[in-house]
C-alpha cells in the first residue's frame, strides 16, 4: 500500500537548521546509548511533572527525557498517564507542577521581562511548531476535504502557499495510499483510512516531534494493519523523535527503541523493548503482560 | 354586501402592506443575524467585560416587552437627540429583541461542536481566531439554522407590532380596511393568508440552507 521512497519533505525539514539549540541530528536511526563525552541536549525532557485535576493526582514529581530521533512506546493500565503525557506535549492540557523542556526549551513557562512566568498563548503556538499529534478518534474535520483536511494547518499557519500545500498533501496522502479519496468528505472513509488521512495531517506540518495516541484503539481490527504500516515506514524513513501509546504489545515491541511502562503515573521500567517484554525486572510488569497475553495478545 | 371589484381593491390595498412587512423582516432578521452573532461569540470570550457587555445585553432585551422596546425606540429615543423613522425604530426593536434570542442560539451551538475539533486545532498550531473561522463556526452555523428559522419566522410576525408605530405593513392596513368598510373576515383572511405564505417561503429557504450548509457533516454509509 505504502511505497518505500522516502518522505523528502520530512527529510529536508530535519536538515534545516533550527533556531534554538541542538538540533543537529544524524541521519542514521540514534544508538539507544548516548555517548556520555558528547552529551546531547533531549527533544524532550520532563522535570518533576506533575499534572492533577483539583485533588486528583495523574503525574506526581516524573521525570524522563528522550533523544533526538527515538522511538518510544509508553504502555500500561488505563488510566496510568500514559495519554496525559502526550497531551501535556501537545499543550491541550497546562501542567500543574515542574517543567517540561522541548530541545533545551521550557514549554509550559517563559521569560517575560526577567521573570520566569506561565507560557502564555503566543509561546505556546511558538512551541507546538514542533510538535504533531494523532488522536484516537481521528478528529478530522468533517467538513472539509481529505485534501482540505491536510493543507488547511500548512496553509493557515504561512508555512506554505496554497499551491505548495497541494503539493506535499499529495505527496503525503500518495504514501498513506489515499490520493484517490483526495475529494471525499471524510464521513465516506473507514476507520483506517481516516486514520491514515490523520497521519499525513499531521505530517503536513513536518513535525519533529510527532505523538501518537492509542491510534488503532478505535478501529476495527482488520483496519489495524494498515495504520500500523504506515506507522513503520514512517518510523525507518524519517528521523522523527515519536511516542507512541498503545494496548498493541506486538506492535510496540516491534516498533519501539525503547519502552516506558507506567503505573499510577510512575515509569516502572524503562528500557529496550526485548528487555522490558522478555525479562522485566518487576512482578508488576511481567503480570500485565501475562494479563494482556491471556487476552490474546502476541507479545 | 358590497361588490366584488371593490373586495378585490381592497385586498390588493392590504396586500400593497406586504411590502412593508417584508423590509421590516429582512431588515430585522439582518440585524438580529448580526447582533446574535456579536453577542453569542462575545458570550465566549476570554475577557469577562465583554461577556459581561453581552450578557447585560441579552437580558435586558429577553426580559422586557418588544412592546415597550418599539416604543422606547420610537418615543423616547427623539427626546435623547435620535430621531427615528418609524421603519427605523420597528426594525432597531425587533431586530434586537431577536438578537437576544439569537445569541444564546449561537452560543449553544459554538459550544455543541465536539471539544476533539478544538483539540485538532491546538496540535494543528492554529490560533483560536483561526479555529473559530475555519473549525468551529462552520460546523456550529447547521446547528443554528433549524432554530434560526424559526426566530426569523418570530421576527416576521412580530413586524405587526410595527402597525402601532404607524408603519404601513399588512396588519396596518388591515386595520384601515376594517374601520373604513366595518368589515373583518376579509382583511384578517387576507393578511392570515399572507403571512401564512411569507412564513412558508421563510422555512423553504431555510431548509435548503440547511441542506447546502451541512455538506460532510451528515455520515454517509457505504
Amino acid at each position: 500500500m505504502t511505497s518505500s521512497s522516502s518522505y523528502s519533505g520530512l527529510e529536508e525539514a530535519s536538515s534545516k537548521p533550527h533556531l534554538c539549540g541542538a538540533a543537529k541530528r544524524g541521519s542514521a536511526a540514534v544508538p539507544h546509548h548516548s555517548n556520555p563525552d558528547r552529551p546531547e541536549t533531549p527533544i524532550i525532557e520532563f522535570r518533576e511533572v506533575g499534572k492533577s485535576y483539583g485533588t486528583f493526582t495523574i503525574l506526581d514529581k516524573l521525570s524522563f527525557s528522550v533523544r533526538p530521533g527515538e522511538h518510544l512506546a509508553l504502555i500500561g493500565p488505563s488510566g496510568s498517564g500514559k495519554t496525559t503525557i502526550l497531551r501535556l506535549l501537545m499543550t491541550l492540557e497546562t501542567v500543574t507542577a515542574g517543567e517540561i523542556l522541548i530541545d533545551g526549551r521550557s514549554l509550559n513557562r517563559e521569560e517575560r521581562s526577567g521573570k520566569i512566568v506561565q507560557a502564555s498563548e503566543a509561546h505556546l503556538r511558538r512551541m507546538r511548531a514542533e510538535i504533531g499529534m494523532v488522536f484516537q478518534h481521528f478528529n478530522l474535520f468533517p467538513h472539509k476535504t481529505v485534501l482540505e483536511n491536510v493543507t488547511l494547518a500548512p496553509v493557515l499557519t504561512s508555512r506554505l502557499s496554497k499551491e505548495e500545500a497541494k503539493n506535499r498533501a499529495f505527496e503525503l496522502l500518495d504514501k498513506v495510499g489515499l490520493t484517490n479519496k483526495a475529494d471525499e468528505y471524510p464521513a465516506r472513509l473507514s476507520g483506517g483510512q481516516k486514520q491514515r488521512v490523520a497521519i499525513a495531517r499531521a505530517l503536513a506540518l513536518q513535525p519533529k516531534i510527532l505523538l501518537l495516541d492509542e491510534i488503532t484503539s478505535a478501529l476495527d481490527p482488520e483496519l489495524v494493519e494498515e495504520v500500523l504500516s504506515v506507522i513503520t515506514d514512517l518510523r525507518n524513513e524519517t528521523n522523527m523523535t515519536m511516542l507512541l501509546v498503545t494496548h498493541e504489545m506486538s506492535f510496540a515491541k516491534d516498533f519501539a527503541d525503547r519502552v516506558l511502562f507506567f503505573e499510577q503515573g510512575k515509569i516502572i521500567e524503562d528500557g529496550p523493548p526485548a528487555k522490558i517484554f522478555q525479562e522485566p525486572d518487576h512482578e508488576r510488569t511481567r503480570s500485565f503482560l501475562r494479563k494482556v497475553i491471556a487476552a490474546g495478545q502476541r507479545v | 354586501m358590497e361588490s366584488f371589484d371593490s373586495l378585490v381593491s381592497y385586498a390588493w390595498f392590504i396586500l400593497g402592506g406586504a411590502a412593508a412587512t417584508l423590509e421590516l423582516t429582512v431588515l430585522s432578521c439582518t440585524l438580529g443575524l448580526i447582533v446574535s452573532l456579536i453577542a453569542g461569540l462575545s458570550l465566549l470570550s476570554k475577557k469577562l467585560l465583554v461577556r459581561w457587555a453581552a450578557r447585560t445585553y441579552i437580558e435586558l432585551f429577553r426580559g422586557t416587552s418588544l412592546f415597550v422596546q418599539l416604543f422606547a425606540a420610537y418615543f423616547v429615543l427623539p427626546l435623547a437627540g435620535i430621531p427615528l423613522s418609524p421603519i427605523q425604530a420597528g426594525v432597531l426593536a425587533i431586530g434586537l429583541n431577536g438578537g437576544a434570542y439569537g445569541a444564546e442560539v449561537v452560543r449553544a451551538a459554538i459550544q455543541a461542536v465536539g471539544n476533539d475539533q478544538r483539540e485538532a486545532t491546538i496540535a494543528l498550531n492554529l490560533t483560536r481566531w483561526q479555529a473559530m473561522r475555519w473549525i468551529i463556526f462552520p460546523q456550529a452555523v447547521p446547528l443554528m439554522l433549524p432554530t434560526f428559522g424559526n426566530l426569523a419566522i418570530e421576527t416576521m410576525k412580530a413586524t405587526a407590532i410595527a402597525s402601532l408605530i404607524s408603519v404601513s405593513e399588512l396588519t396596518f392596513q388591515a386595520q384601515m380596511v376594517r374601520t373604513q368598510t366595518g368589515g373583518t373576515a376579509l382583511p384578517f383572511i387576507t393578511i392570515l393568508i399572507t403571512y401564512l405564505a411569507i412564513a412558508s417561503m421563510m422555512m423553504a429557504l431555510v431548509r435548503w440552507l440547511e441542506r447546502r450548509l451541512s455538506r460532510g457533516l451528515v455520515s454517509v454509509r457505504t
